[in-house]
């Protein structure tokens, strides 16, 4: 919530001297450099990504900000990166005030770059990285199959060395921006004998391959929108550079990039706004803040939602729900009010993606049978952001380990509960 | 203003609540409680208040009372935070005192801030213990009702749901007179008090209904100042409420992982099945919550008062959502186990059955926040 304590602040007392100064160096660049309202219709999120003209508006706008020093700022300079120190946190702050657009290359940022930062050669590395943070290319996720969804280590696509190179034959599925996408991080089997030990990961220049060994697929949502596909190799021949870590190391290093989809990784992931409608608008979707304008300006069964007890009930339930989320990742901070170091960042993605789906659902009843309007419908409340929103929040409460799953974690992980399994 | 990252709990706040755990390590484990205040298990027992003063004494000695107190008025002038990760501990070992209740009073006397209150303050930072008789027959939290009235210089009325109020040597009586709602202290050993024990659930706690009949008392917020210095302070008395909320769920967190992580039925541990470790999780996700609230609450009324209230009633609305789901848990995995009174789980639960309802539920405190940032209802 804008009026309630932000986990940071403007100026943030416990600032060092170097992200004090970044901080500065941050508002000064957004106050002149906002790319302003975008000159073409974009999509809720990154990953509803399918119009090629909203990419490019998306990319330049991550150009910017990275030839700023915005984006990457704590990678190092040989591979594209600020060389700073805890300082992307404090960009991405300074963006979220600054209600800047969504950066398109989301999962290039969020799980790429760290993995292939913490176990790529350095000559991969320095080629790759720069064009991952500046936007210039695109990456997608190859993890999930048919057979390997809430089991991801049930990988069947299958790498098989060659000489001094290795040839791919799978299947990938609910691959996120692949038909956008120049890299792929790729996880799959070099080991039929061993599950887990079997593994390995690649990064695999997947736009260069198409028709030589790459096809990709739409995959069309329960939205009827596009933006994830499905990836077949066949016979994709691969040099031995592109694989990270030893071979058989696949599973320790996709845990570094589930870890940082999940929140719980060692670099903070760039992050700009998102919020390309206004809380005060009542339209920003996944702001539990946003609820109370919503209702406000909202009918349900003939009255004014916002006088509904019931609805203003629940209204409150998700933005304490929301601010309590919002505290604990302050909280993660606070190294003497944690006992376990993992209990607090293993929940983010479980937390989120729950809030974010509720939140929708109650702007669904908010807005009473307005809701039932689809966003092509032109009288649909708040151009059908809503029931979208909604909708799409399956996406994430499945994706990067299904809620059911990250709750094992938690229950083994954090509270030493024997595993299920 | 901004407040600190870390809440502004620092190394001298740290140090004080280590000791608060080591202290009830040593001297409060479970089943030295359950000896204590649940050795009779008959319906018809007589209404005994069980605690051990000589603990109280040493909490005197340790300076716990007087942690927040200001400087000015004989404390220690620690932030907030200090008497919530206290009252954490405290909830941790469901630790019968009049802690919570000796808070309580102070924050009442701290916002009152004249030179009487400043008196009593310094009383309770020596390790006097206090407790607040402000409210009425019908239960309400606002700081204008009170049935006690003030007349002629005498206090007269019955002051209900009064908290360990046979642990407490002073008592912060609201009282109304032509001029509104004034504060005013008393021995509760003063002639004319008549302390009427309740009959309550909670086994780690005492409370009363206090009849005045035209008792002295000194006059610590003048009639027509009282009510505010108690709306004042209820930010603080709900966050150090939903601190011990945020204690004894732990305990009762990690205690149901511990048996369901054992107990073995269809030759498995009970928490591999995940009906059962599910919602233990959810049970930590509850918890976590409600703690990062209670800090912030704690913070921004050291840091940015103007944010307190609607903080601290987030605060306590997810503490109570907490406190009910927490302990319903762990009885419910505890199985027929945790339905009788020899397992320690029902002393917790039903502390946080009155912790839930004190100072007002979830319900109620959203009922409040909606009207702060929504406005009023039509």
């Amino acid at each position: 919530m804008a009026d309630t304590a932000p986990a940071n602040a403007t100026a943030t007392p416990t600032d060092t001297p170097e992200q004090a100064k970044f901080r500065a160096h941050c508002q000064q660049w957004l106050a002149t450099n906002h790319p302003g309202q975008p000159t073409v219709k974009l999509p809720q999120g990154a990953l509803e990504l399918s119009d090629p003209a909203a990419l490019a508006w998306l990319q330049a706008w991550q150009k910017s900000a990275y030839d700023a020093g915005l984006i990457g700022c704590d990678y190092s300079k040989e591979t594209g990166g600020g060389g700073l120190t805890n300082c992307q946190a404090i960009a991405n702050h300074e963006m979220l005030r600054a209600k800047t657009p969504y950066l398109p290359n989301i999962i290039g940022l969020g799980m790429a770059a760290p993995t292939v930062y913490f176990h790529a050669q350095d000559e991969v590395k320095q080629a790759l990285l720069p064009k991952l943070l500046s936007g210039e290319e695109i990456w997608c996720q190859g993890f999930s199959e048919p057979g390997a969804g809430s089991d991801l280590a049930n990988q069947q696509t299958f790498a098989e060395k060659k000489g001094d190179s290795w040839v791919i034959n799978g299947h990938k599925v609910w691959t996120s921006l692949a038909h956008f996408a120049s890299w792929m991080i790729l996880l799959c089997r070099t080991d039929k004998n061993d599950k887990y030990n079997g593994l390995s990961y690649f990064v695999v220049p997947i736009k260069a391959a198409l028709g030589k060994g790459v096809t990709v697929r739409p995959l069309i949502k329960l939205t009827g929108e596009t933006g994830f596909n499905e990836v077949i190799f066949e016979d994709l021949i691969i040099e031995d550079k592109y694989r990270l870590d030893e071979v058989g190391a696949g599973w320790k290093v996709a845990m570094t990039t589930l870890a940082h989809e999940r929140g719980a990784g060692m670099l903070t992931t760039p992050s700009a706004g998102g919020l390309v409608t206004e809380e005060e608008k009542g339209t920003a979707v996944n702001s539990a803040a946003a609820l109370i304008q919503l209702a406000k300006d909202s009918y349900r069964d003939g009255k004014t939602s916002a006088d509904d007890p019931v609805i203003r009930d629940a209204i409150m339930q998700m933005i304490i729900r929301q601010e309590g989320f919002r505290q604990n990742q302050r909280r993660i901070g606070a190294k003497a009010l944690n006992d376990h170091p993992m209990r607090l960042p293993l929940q983010f993605k479980l937390v989120a993606t729950e809030i974010g789906q509720d939140i929708a659902q109650l702007a669904y009843e908010i807005e009473g049978i307005g809701s039932s309007l689809n966003v092509t419908d032109a009288n649909a409340p708040g151009g059908g952001q809503w029931p979208l929103a909604y909708m799409n929040s399956f996406g994430i409460t499945i994706a990067a380990g299904a809620n059911e799953v990250q709750r094992n974690i938690l229950g083994e992980r954090v509270l030493n509960m024997p595993k299920s399994k | 203003m901004a407040q600190a990252t870390n809440f502004g709990f620092g190394e001298d706040e740290a140090m004080l609540r280590d000791s608060a755990i080591k202290f009830f390590d040593d001297n409060c484990s479970p089943d030295k409680l359950h000896g204590l205040v649940a050795a009779d298990s008959d319906v018809n027992r007589s209404n005994e208040c069980h605690w051990q003063q000589s603990l109280w004494q040493q909490i005197g000695e340790l300076g716990w009372t007087a942690a927040c107190i200001p400087e000015a008025a004989g404390g220690m002038g620690m932030p907030l935070v200090a008497a919530v990760a206290l009252a954490e501990e405290a909830g941790k070992a469901a630790f019968p005192s009049p802690l919570i209740s000796t808070f309580n009073a102070s924050f009442v006397l701290t916002a009152a801030a004249t030179d009487n209150a400043n008196k009593t303050l310094a009383e309770i930072a020596t390790g006097r213990a206090a407790s607040l008789a402000i409210t009425n027959e019908k239960g309400s939290w606002e700081g204008s009702d009170t049935d006690v009235e003030f007349i002629d210089g005498k206090l007269s009325g019955t002051a209900y749901f009064v908290q360990d109020a046979r642990k407490s040597e002073i008592l912060v009586v609201a009282a109304k007179s032509a001029a509104g709602v004034g504060l005013y202290v008393v021995n509760a050993d003063s002639t004319g008090i008549t302390i009427e024990a309740d009959s309550i659930i909670d086994l780690t706690r005492d409370q009363a209904h206090i009849t005045f009949d035209k008792v002295s008392a000194t006059e610590v917020a003048a009639a027509g100042d009282g009510d505010s210095a108690i709306n004042q302070a209820m930010p603080s008395i709900l966050c150090i409420t939903a601190a011990d909320m945020v204690g004894t769920g732990e305990w009762l967190l990690q205690t149901t992982v511990d048996y369901a992580s054992t107990r073995i039925q269809f030759d498995r541990p009970l928490a591999f099945f995940q009906a059962v470790k599910h919602p233990l999780v959810n049970v930590m996700l509850a918890i976590d919550a409600a703690k990062s609230l209670t800090y912030n609450a704690a913070c921004a009324i050291s840091q940015e008062p103007e944010n307190g209230e609607k903080l601290a009633r987030m605060a306590k609305s997810a503490a109570s959502d907490m406190a009910v789901f927490s302990s319903s848990r762990a009885i419910q995995f505890h199985g027929g186990i945790g339905f009788t009174w020899e397992c320690f789980v029902h002393l917790f639960f039903k502390r946080q059955m009155h912790n839930q309802v004190l100072y007002g539920d979830a319900k109620y405190q959203r009922a409040k926040l909606a009207d702060l940032l929504m406005g009023k209802a039509a």
